[in-house]
């Protein structure tokens, strides 16, 4: 087989960070190849400079032999490049058919668009490659695994021959993630190449032929997948050995802190996205909370933090009922969050450390007497909180929040949760995003705060997280409650099979 | 081949020089568009300095100032926000008429300070409920309050010119729409030459300086403007920070119309707010919200307008050009952001062919 | 046939609503143009200004019509261009930058139509305003009963217009024809609604909204063209009359539809000359909600009910551009 693309020397900076160091990459015709690397190890900067969103500072490219410049992603297109953006480029009150052709647009006469052929076209294509999509149906009415299809078939549409996957099964179930990697073998077989970028090593065995690893934008080595383990390439990723376990002792639980009663929750689609959900998380154990994105987990944490109103049920803390707290009442009375989005919601990005520290306390003695704000008490906390959690900020409390790396941003946020000293902490996707080292310092922070008598509550994406961590299991599925497990007496397979809504042993006890 | 990045924060020293150097190219460019449309700028430069250097020029320049700097710093509190409260102008109306109103039904015989002080509070109340609905509206359904607010001012205008030329036309005035005066006893004393607003701007601007800057509230203000999902997750409930903040907003914006009633207009009329609440935007932006800064720029601001009075007046210029002046400063000041939150990279397209010669 | 009839009454009132809202239709579609590709122009005021006081003095000074057009809209995009460097390239506040962009088109305009305050519309230009070309003559069955005054109903409702009219009317279908049916109309909305999705399709998301502000604001400076060129025949300080802020409530109001827009437009002319008529009935004198001025404020009031009843609705519907009022910038991060 010969390369169809040879990306050479390439050299990308970012104020602050070089996101590409020197990377080269080649993509033979006719394979699946795997990009791996860590959070912030500069996969989906390569891969938007080969579709011609960035340019890079130095460094050449070939495609099919031919040295190009892709200044643009029309460059790209003209070259068969298409790409499948990690977070989909869907206009959402456009029909899918409004959204595959944009840019490429059929036309008749002077410059009126016939969407009429287009659809038929596109209806061809899906059935072809069993897509199974709606030319007609509008994107906001269609489910995330059919816009991803939707993405698919507008590189097909643009008969694109090398195809660039950046993290497509983040937001996919496991019978989704199973299609998907059908479909690209499929493709493959056609004779089309594919980038395949991810950080999930298994999905990497199953379809992959090579794959080339980044660490910190520097290519570690390209292995041929066939030939190397998980263990190996998680090393190459990492840079040592990995342990995916962590270490923890028995958990030895105590009494019931949260408890969760029949709980009811609206999801944004005015309809209930959290059904009769009942849990109990006990001091010094940890919960973990398992299932696809999307499935009533956001629900579930706003219900229990205040933020969102509960249709029916309860919450209840050491045995009161919150159900009717605001979300202040409900962190006085011992309630943390250490929420999904940092940017969005842990942080006020422009802020110093100082302020962000004090977010949740500002109006409490001693940072505040009389209405007025009290800086000489405030400083040595936010101080106490950066040296006690080790976060590592260029002028210390002074920094903005926004110059932190994502793993001093999170460890900021952890250490003020848990400053807060919390009866139950509610932890949501606590490492997403973030490096090997820091998610290993924040799992430790976390079984710490079990085993010192804290209930803590773990809702994560990441299942090996939840294994990991988890003393117990509660999978959720389309609102519901699929099951509770022992976490030791349990494997992928049945939590998987639960996160599919497929009633297993464990049942909705 | 251009490029752009965000850069990490300039040092303040150097944004300081940035925004300097586009004050002076917007100054720059102003002459030149005056030599285009056919004046001479040093004659421009000439007559409005000559219209400045007296004391009394002075003092009239501060009696432009003190509504400006107050609406700036209205406006200032709703900015910070992000709620694009560019409904001052209105505000300032109704806190204008809510003062004449309280006064008409106060008994003649009322003492000056009395009348005063009732008129203030009343400025206050009109100025924040005529800000209150478009504040509910987007606290409730997140209308744009950019566009409402606009909408108020205009609401606002032709209400008063409803009022001044039916409902409260003064049959004293013989047939001519006017609506009657304020009476003597509540002009505003005056202090050094200038009725004593300028006294109660210094006190407004540093209070609002503590109060975003040192207490609760602020500090919700504050945070409420960088992110209202972190607000919310903190436990601050943002509607009631957002109403508070743009009653605050509006009442301040009402407090400026009382005082330019009192102080220098006397009468209610749909011409006393003059735009003065959409050139406190302007000096708000330019200010960076900041109240010390406010003071200066909206004393450069009325110095100017002062100017440009003159100009009409003495050599025929019209005195449109310093709005124009206005808007030009303002286009550069603008731009110049860009400069310092940006860097611009230029490629070099050297290097790469350096590297294509020698594979 | 005399105009005192109801019937005629009402015919010259429609007819003259039309004419009067002329210059909102225009700036209306002008700014609708703009905000479909996702930017807020507050400026429209200044750039009508900018617009009509160019056209006005050219027109004066070189009694060309062509000229006074190329003028009026060269003039209004001169404001825009500002707007334009300033939001999309160097992605300054946009509404601040409108609102800059009013104060300085009034002062340019003001300026510069200083000298034209005495002078009137060279009297071939008025001559091609007079002119009505699609007023068919009724000589013939006008004194026929019920058809006779239908015809000259219809003739004075539909048919009584100049020129400006009949290409104003056009030029909302045509753009509502480029909007929904042209890769061009596509394009713009994608730019407005999702800028991230239009620039991963190839499509030039700052040449678009360049094209949009600019055909924007030239289409505000023939609406301020309007004023002073055809409608007053003369140039007063900031005759637009704050015109250009009912042209951005007219915009929501019309829910960025150009077709809409001439309903909209109706709607909002006839508001602005309904007080004067109304003071021919002394019946309704008393009654402050037909007061005049209490009568110019509807518009706002319209607007405002608009406004919040689009985002009061519980769920599905087109709430407007979906990038309204946001740079795009495509390397941040």
């Amino acid at each position: 087989m010969e390369p169809i693309v040879e990306m050479i020397g390439i050299r990308k900076e970012f104020p602050g960070i070089v996101a590409n160091d020197d990377v080269n990459l080649q993509l033979l015709k006719g394979e699946i190849h795997a990009v791996l690397g860590e959070n912030g190890a500069g996969k989906s900067t390569l891969m938007s400079i080969l579709f011609g969103l960035y340019q890079p500072e130095a460094g050449r490219i070939l495609v099919r032999g031919r040295e190009v410049r892709i200044q643009n992603p029309n460059v790209a297109n003209d070259l068969k490049i298409g790409m499948v953006h990690q977070h989909f480029k869907l206009v959402h009150n456009f029909t899918v058919t409004e959204n595959i052709i944009l840019g490429l647009e059929p036309m008749v006469g002077l410059g009126a668009l016939d969407t009429k052929k287009a659809a038929a076209r596109i209806r061809e294509m899906s059935t072809r490659y069993g897509l199974n999509v709606d030319p007609d149906a509008r994107i906001e009415e269609i489910t995330v695994g059919m816009q991803q299809r939707v993405e698919i078939l507008k590189m097909l549409y643009r008969n694109a021959e090398i195809l660039i996957f950046d993290e497509p099964t983040s937001v996919l179930t496991p019978q989704e993630i199973h299609e998907l990697m059908g479909i690209l073998k499929g493709l493959v077989r056609e004779g089309r190449s594919i980038l395949l970028i991810t950080h999930k090593l298994k999905e990497i065995k199953e379809v992959a032929d090579r794959c080339t690893v980044l660490r910190r934008g520097r290519v570690v080595g390209t292995v041929t997948v066939a030939d190397t383990t998980e263990a190996r390439m998680a090393e190459m990723m990492v840079g040592r050995k990995v342990s995916f376990a962590v270490d923890k002792a028995p958990a030895k639980p105590g009494a019931v802190t949260l408890e969760i009663r029949n709980l009811s929750v609206m999801g944004n689609r005015k309809v209930l996205g959290l059904r009769d959900f009942s849990l109990e998380v006990r001091k010094g154990e940890i919960v973990g909370v398992a299932g696809v994105d999307g499935n009533g987990q956001a629900e579930l944490v706003e219900a229990l933090t205040g933020m969102r109103r509960a249709e029916s049920g309860q919450v209840l803390l050491n045995g009161t009922d919150i159900t009717a707290d605001s979300v202040r009442q409900r962190i006085r009375k011992g309630i943390a969050h250490i929420p999904e989005d940092r940017h969005k919601h842990g942080l006020v990005l422009d802020y110093s450390l100082e302020d962000n520290m004090i977010l949740e306390l500002y109006d409490q003695p001693p940072f505040a007497r009389r209405g007025l704000l009290d800086r000489e008490a405030i400083r040595p906390y936010a101080e106490k909180i950066l040296s006690d959690f080790d976060v590592r900020s260029g002028k210390g409390v002074d920094s903005n929040a926004r110059d932190l790396s994502g793993g001093n941003q999170q460890k900021a946020i952890v250490g003020r949760e848990i400053e807060l000293d919390p009866e139950v902490l509610i932890a949501v996707q606590p490492t997403r995003g973030l490096d090997v080292g820091a998610i290993e310092y924040i799992h430790r922070r976390l079984v710490e705060q079990r085993d010192g008598g804290k209930a803590v509550l773990l809702v994560s994406l990441e299942l090996d997280e939840i294994q990991n961590l988890s003393d117990r299991i509660a999978v959720l599925f389309r609102g519901e409650r699929m099951g509770l497990l022992e976490a030791s007496a349990t494997d992928e397979n049945e939590i998987g099979l639960l996160m599919a809504g497929v009633q297993g042993k464990g049942g909705a006890a | 081949m251009l490029r752009i990045a965000r850069k990490e924060d300039m040092t303040g020293l150097r944004a300081v020089g940035v925004r300097i150097a586009a004050v002076l190219l917007a100054l720059l460019a102003s002459g030149l568009l005056i030599l285009a449309m056919g004046y001479d700028p040093r004659e421009v430069v000439r007559v409005m300095w000559s219209g400045m250097r007296t004391l009394k020029a002075l003092a009239s320049m501060i009696r432009i100032a003190i509504p400006l700097a107050m609406a700036a710093l209205a406006v200032s509190i709703a900015f910070t926000m992000k709620f694009w409260n560019i409904g001052a102008e209105g505000q300032i109306l109704m806190g204008a008429f809510a003062a004449t109103a309280i006064s008409s039904v106060l008994p003649e015989g009322t003492p000056g300070a009395l009348r005063i002080l009732l008129m203030a509070l009343a400025g206050l109340a009109g100025g924040a409920l005529w800000a209150l609905p478009p504040a509910l509206f987007r606290a409730a359904f997140r209308t744009n309050e950019t566009l409402l607010t606009l909408m108020f001012n205009y609401i606002a205008i032709r209400w008063v010119e409803y009022l001044r030329c039916q409902l409260w036309k003064d049959p004293a005035a013989m047939g001519f729409p006017q609506i009657a005066p304020i009476p003597e006893s509540a002009h505003l004393p005056q202090l050094l030459g200038v009725h004593i607003g300028w006294i109660l701007v210094l006190v407004l601007a540093f209070l609002q300086w503590v109060f975003l800057r040192r207490t609760k509230k602020g500090f919700e203000v504050r945070v409420v403007g960088e992110s209202e999902k972190t607000a919310r997750y903190a436990g601050m409930t943002v509607g009631r920070v957002l109403l508070f903040g743009v009653l605050l907003s509006g009442a301040l914006a009402g407090l400026t119309g009382m005082v330019k009633l009192n102080g220098t207009a006397f009468v209610l009329a749909e011409r006393l707010a003059g735009g003065d609440g959409f050139t406190a935007i302007i000096i708000a932006w330019l200010s960076n919200l900041s109240a010390p800064v406010i003071l200066v720029v909206a004393f450069l601001f009325a110095a100017m307008k002062q100017g440009a009075g003159w100009m009409e007046g003495l050599a025929g210029i019209p005195s449109a050009l310093a709005d124009t002046v206005q808007g030009l400063i303002l286009f550069f000041a603008l731009g110049s952001e860009f400069f310092i939150r940006y860097r611009i990279i230029l490629e070099s397209r050297h290097r790469t062919e350096r590297k294509e010669a020698h594979p | 046939m005399t105009d005192t009839t109801p019937l005629m009454v009402l015919a010259v009132f429609l007819a003259s609503a039309v004419r009067y809202s002329m210059p909102l239709l225009v700036g209306t579609l002008g700014e609708t143009v703009t905000e479909r590709s996702g930017h807020l122009n507050l400026g429209v005021e200044g750039m009508m200004l900018m617009g009509g006081a160019a056209g006005f003095v050219t027109a004066i000074r070189t009694d060309s019509l062509v000229l006074s057009l190329l003028a009026a809209m060269g003039g209004a995009i001169a404001g825009a261009l500002f707007y334009a460097v300033l939001t999309v390239t160097f992605r300054a506040n946009q509404v601040v930058t409108g609102l800059a962009l009013t104060l300085f088109g009034a002062g340019v305009a003001n300026t510069v139509g200083k000298g034209a305050v005495h002078a009137s519309t060279p009297p071939h230009i008025q001559a091609f305003f007079a002119w009505q070309p699609l007023r068919p003559d009724l000589s013939a069955i006008e004194s026929v009963p019920v058809l006779g005054p239908a015809a000259v109903f219809l003739r004075t409702v539909l048919l009584e217009y100049n020129i400006y009219v009949y290409m104003a009317v056009l030029l909302a279908v045509v753009l509502s024809l480029l909007l929904h049916r042209t890769r061009l109309g596509l394009h713009l909305r994608v730019v407005g609604e999702n800028p991230a999705s239009a620039d991963a399709s190839g499509i030039r998301v700052a040449a678009t909204r360049y094209g949009a502000i600019l055909v924007g604001g030239a289409l505000c400076g023939l609406a301020g063209l309007y004023l002073p060129l055809v409608h007053n025949g003369t140039w007063v300080e900031n005759i637009t009359g704050g015109r250009g802020w009912i042209v951005v409530a007219l915009v929501i109001f019309v829910r960025w539809s150009p077709l809409r827009a001439m309903l909209g437009a109706l709607l909002f002319g006839a508001l602005e000359i309904i007080g004067f008529k109304l003071q021919g009935f002394p019946q309704l004198a008393g009654n402050p909600l037909f007061s005049q001025y209490i009568i110019g404020m509807y518009p706002y009031i319209i607007t405002v009910i608009v406004l919040v009843a689009n985002s009061a609705r519980k769920k599905g519907g087109w709430r407007g551009p979906g990038a309204l009022g946001l740079p795009y910038f495509r390397e941040e991060r």
